[in-house]
């Protein structure tokens, strides 16, 4: 499992990285290896507000469905419209396929540090 | 009597006895005994396949076979081709389920993407489902696919089928949304109050040719619709898009229809099929089953139920539709129908279809007392005036092996199909005279 | 193998219509088609040929054993298809009066199945199960109307549940609440009681639930759903285990949906056409739909969910059927569903393990997580490599509860020799699961195609035939 430790992590298996009080969303390699070859993205619309716990957007692989849940809220500042056409690229460098930037950050849900996060998951199993 | 068991009672009883009991009964032993029922349920006894089969005529026998159906109305009398039923009925496409297991069930998969390819081709769409349970269904399953977070309304048209307006409208009630009928004017919409019902609406239901079997000016009602801000969503006759301009290029959104005219028996109501498809756009948002083509690991043509994560199965509660059948040889039937028939055979039954209707009411138009409610142009039904009473002419008309038209208030709706002939038709106008001067 | 698209040539056509003898008549040209629908353009003999071919690449109940689980794949009664193609049904208009025999099928059925479920009255326009869970709840939710108690928005549904249920209660705006098993693989009960409550609309049950157990609190489920004012909804998806044995009417069920497919053998077509019929106690009677153009709704109806009267040439084949069964033959055929189950449970449990170790009734789910991970040998492997033994695999990865499940339903129309074969493909396949995992990964091998490639056509859906240019 590929833990980059520079990102923040949720409980639901999303990683966070704050560049200027911009916050880029994407889901872990652990999410991705669990749901299999993602076939399809469901994204926001880039403007859009969002609030913690909402499903900022949703991920198709072949047999299962995934909310990607926001842990943060903001505002939706821009859209990996290239995911559209390439999901596959969720599978194969989950840190570099954001999903979605949000700005106008007011509220954060507790995150967890990559140690963390492995733990976290470590005890899932 | 017949039940089908291969297995004798004796073999049965070793059975049991092979896994460890001694009583049947031990095998409802979860079952509370309070409700266990002690008396054989009050239903006959079984019958042979015999008496089975006589019992079952003697009802059909008290149903009246028509030579002649002059009625519609959402149900219709074509010709059908003897090679539809004969494949339909091979037991391989009937004994089968849904082709979960795609290595053995690429006959129904492939007829199903023949059937898809048959339907785009037909409407002009360019993504068909495998199809629903009938044309009504499939035009409410349509109205849901547009509502969205911001446009919940359906608007449909007033002198769309009653039924699919019902179906529409129940749909709409159990799923908490507004619903609204854009009244006809003369029997024919008009663009200007579809536009001014559309505003807020997620989309808008309409019918071609409409419930009074009227030409709607299709593209005019779907620019309406758009421009509105609403899909358009245009229920068609599929035998009469052998000679009408296709939902596609009306511009619709949307296409649904009753497939029942493509080679499925009248079967009073069912089964038949809906048939629904899409703009490449909505594709992930249309419900129900779909075949797709991919490889096998070998790099060999294959055919699998494919986009299933819109599915119930897998989205449970968020998944937009429970549908998770269609009506597979239903579809079939369709398919082998349009391949038999071909683009001018569809163009022909359209043709003869429309021939016969035109016929008809023009001679029915020239006894005193008939004439067409209303002015537009129609293709196979038509609503006329009776100086009798409907009821009365549709007994003079039984007692002749023909089915009148249908019915409605003081007027009747009639429906011409290819399978008249001029002779038969004639023999129909003779009688009406005949009551009329009585 | 070809398309029909692929077969026969340019200008090939039957005739199957008359040149006809009225006047040619004209519609305006703004009306008419400018791009023709592109058919296929051949001859009889191809299409009769094309679809010979397809037969061949199908598996069908009469093709094998067929033990998918939750379908109830019995034998189809050959008189059941010629009964339903008798003029005197097929011929008939939906909307024609003289159609007393029609009426008399649907009434007798309705009569019939009333008696073996414990209802009031049946209707037949819901189409297929799902179709009948959807009305099902529109008339809960009609009920709850009408007694003013629209804020009853919760419906319980246990996690084992099939995926329509949850999506059918979407569809009639209400909110779900799913409920955990215990470890018995029943309602949890505890979980259960604490859901109950004001806000509740009702429950959807379906019982034997998709583990193959029969719930044994089934009572006291009900009856506490009741006293929280609620209604009871029986998902007959399995009734084929207890049909003359117990009626829901009787365990405290409001409504019901059968699926005529699978209880009342007609055939299942490929995935259809089915019926579904919705049966309730008198005091939904009023609620059930109609036609508005027939005008035959109950004064307090819901209104309806699609045309006419339901898909009637079905119901004529399920009344066939249960005419020919009678009152001794519809317990047998559940009673020796359920002794096929538990025989057949019985010899394949040493190689794959049940997943809830009880009597069951009709099916059972046996679950793979030990294999898979000590052999890497999935449930879809070990589907797979059961094809390459001539029969039909059995339901995979449902219910979603049990982790690498096969859930197997032999039906009672499998003598014993051919649950014995079962048997022994099932130890086959273990003995190679054990022996030669990898060769599992790729099974089957005896079909016209190997594993299809899923992802890709999710990735990149090709839905039609394209033509060449």
């Amino acid at each position: 499992m590929n833990t980059p430790k520079n990102l923040k992590y949720t409980k639901t298996h999303e990683w966070l990285l704050e560049e200027d009080g911009v916050y880029v969303i994407g889901i872990t390699d652990h999410a991705q290896s669990e749901l299999g070859d993602i076939v399809f993205i469901n994204l926001p619309l880039a403007d859009s507000d969002i609030s913690t716990g909402e499903a900022l957007a949703d991920v198709e692989s072949v047999k299962a469905v995934s909310d990607v849940i926001s842990p943060v809220t903001g505002v939706v500042s821009a859209v990996n419209e290239e995911l559209a056409d390439s999901p596959e690229k969720l599978n194969e460098q989950p840190y570099e396929a954001w999903i979605a930037k949000v700005r106008d950050v007011t509220e954060t849900e507790d995150l967890l540090t990559a140690e963390e996060y492995e733990a976290f998951v470590q005890s899932e199993a | 009597m017949g039940n089908y068991l291969p297995s004798t009672p004796d073999e049965r009883q070793a059975m049991l006895e092979a896994i460890g009991y001694t009583e049947f009964s031990q095998l409802f032993a979860d079952v509370p005994e309070s409700v266990l029922l002690t008396e054989p349920l009050a239903i006959p006894n079984g019958l042979s396949e015999l008496e089975v089969l006589n019992k079952m005529q003697s009802l059909a026998d008290q149903n009246t076979v028509y030579q002649l159906i002059l009625r519609g109305a959402g149900a219709y009398d074509h010709y059908i081709p003897a090679i539809v039923s004969s494949v339909t009925s091979r037991e391989e496409f009937q004994t089968a389920y849904t082709p979960y297991q795609a290595e053995i069930s690429q006959g129904v998969l492939q007829s199903i993407f023949e059937y898809q390819t048959m339907i785009c081709e037909l409407t002009g769409m360019d993504v068909s489902n495998a199809s629903v349970y009938d044309g009504a269904s499939a035009a409410a399953e349509a109205a849901l696919m547009c509502v969205d977070r911001r446009r919940k309304k359906v608007v449909v048209a007033g002198n769309a089928h009653p039924d699919v307006v019902a179906t529409i409208r129940t749909y709409c009630w159990a799923r908490g949304l507004p619903f609204e009928v854009v009244p006809a004017r003369d029997g024919l919409l008009d663009a200007d109050s579809v536009r001014t019902a559309s505003t807020d609406a997620a989309c808008v239901y309409f019918q071609q040719p409409n419930f009074l079997g009227l030409i709607e000016d299709a593209p005019t009602i779907v620019e309406a619709a758009h421009t509105a801000g609403a899909k358009a969503i245009m229920g068609v006759n599929p035998i009469a898009l052998g000679l009408l301009k296709s939902p596609g290029e009306c511009g619709a959104d949307i296409a649904v229809g009753e497939g029942q005219p493509l080679g499925l028996p009248l079967s009073y109501g069912g089964p038949y099929l809906g048939f629904m498809a899409c703009k490449k756009q909505m594709m992930r948002s249309l419900p129900g089953r779909i075949a797709g083509e991919t490889k096998d690991k070998q790099g060999r043509r294959a055919y699998v139920l494919t986009l299933q994560a819109r599915e119930q199965h897998i989205r449970r509660e968020k998944a937009g539709s429970n549908l998770c059948t269609n009506q597979a040889l239903c579809a079939m039937a369709v398919a082998v129908y349009l391949g038999a028939m071909g683009s001018k055979g569809l163009a022909q039954a359209a043709q003869l279809s429309h021939n016969n209707a035109r016929y008809f009411a023009d001679q029915l138009t020239n006894i005193p007392g008939y004439a067409l409610v209303h002015d537009a142009p129609f293709f196979h039904e038509f609503l006329t005036s009776s100086p009798i009473s409907p009821e009365k002419l549709e007994q003079a008309l039984a007692q002749k092996g023909i089915l009148s038209g249908l019915p409605v208030g003081e007027n009747i709706l009639w429906c011409v199909t290819e399978k008249a002939t001029r002779a038969l038709l004639d023999q129909a106008i003779s009688i009406i005279r005949e009551v009329h001067a009585q | 193998m070809k398309l029909i698209f692929e077969r026969g040539g340019s200008g090939r056509t039957m005739q199957y219509l008359p040149e006809g003898d009225t006047p040619k008549a004209v519609l305006p040209a703004h009306l008419l088609r400018q791009q023709p629908a592109r058919l296929p353009e051949v001859t009889e003999i191809e299409v009769g040929r094309h679809y010979a071919e397809l037969a061949k690449q199908v598996f069908g109940v009469v093709s094998g054993f067929y033990p998918l689980g939750s379908c109830t794949m019995k034998y189809n009664p050959r008189i059941n298809e010629r009964v339903a193609s008798l003029p005197g049904f097929a011929a008939i208009h939906p909307l024609q009066k003289d159609a007393e025999g029609c009426r008399g099928v649907l009434e007798l059925a309705e009569k019939l199945l009333c008696e073996i479920t414990g209802m009031d009255a049946m209707t037949f326009q819901p189409s297929a199960g799902a179709h009948g869970e959807l009305l099902g709840l529109m008339l809960i939710k009609k009920y709850h109307e009408q007694n003013g108690a629209l804020h009853r928005k919760k419906i319980i549904i246990p996690d084992a549940a099939h995926g329509t249920n949850p999506a059918s209660a979407s569809m009639a705006d209400f909110d779900v609440i799913n409920v955990p098993s215990d470890e018995n693989g029943c309602m949890d009960m505890d979980a259960f009681e604490k859901v109950l409550g004001a806000d509740v609309a009702g429950l959807m049950l379906t019982n034997p639930n998709t583990l193959g157990l029969f719930d044994p609190n089934v009572l006291a489920i009900t009856e506490k759903v009741h006293a929280c004012g609620g209604l009871c909804y029986y998902d007959g998806a399995n009734l084929n285990a207890i049909m003359g044995h117990v009626r829901p009417g009787d365990m405290g069920f409001d409504v019901v949906h059968l699926n005529l497919h699978k209880t009342f053998s007609t055939p299942h077509g490929g995935g259809g056409p089915g019926s579904g019929p919705v049966g309730c106690k008198e005091f939904l009677k009023d609620y059930m739909p109609g036609s508005a153009l027939m005008g035959n709704h109950p004064d307090r109806s819901v209104g309806q969910v699609r045309a006419f009267h339901g898909n009637f040439g079905v119901v004529v084949r399920a009344l066939t059927y249960i005419l020919t069964l009678g009152a001794d033959g519809i317990r047998e055929a559940s009673q020796t569903a359920v002794l096929n189950a538990n025989y057949l449970m019985h010899k394949i449990k040493e190689d794959f393990p049940v997943a809830y170790d009880h009597p069951c009734m009709h099916e059972f789910v046996l679950t793979l997580e030990q294999l898979k991970a000590e052999n890497g040998v999935s449930a879809m492997d070990v589907a797979k490599g059961l094809i390459d033994h001539g029969m039909h695999p059995p339901t995979m990865y449902f219910p979603l509860i049990v982790h690498e499940a096969l859930m197997v339903e032999p039906t009672e129309t499998e003598s014993r020799e051919a649950l014995d074969e079962a048997a022994k493909a099932f130890h086959a396949v273990r003995l190679q699961a054990d022996n030669d995992p990898e060769s599992l990964h790729n099974a089957p091998v005896s079909t016209p195609i190997g594993r299809p490639d899923d992802v890709a056509a999710a990735r990149d859906p090709i839905l039609r035939y394209t033509f060449p240019e």
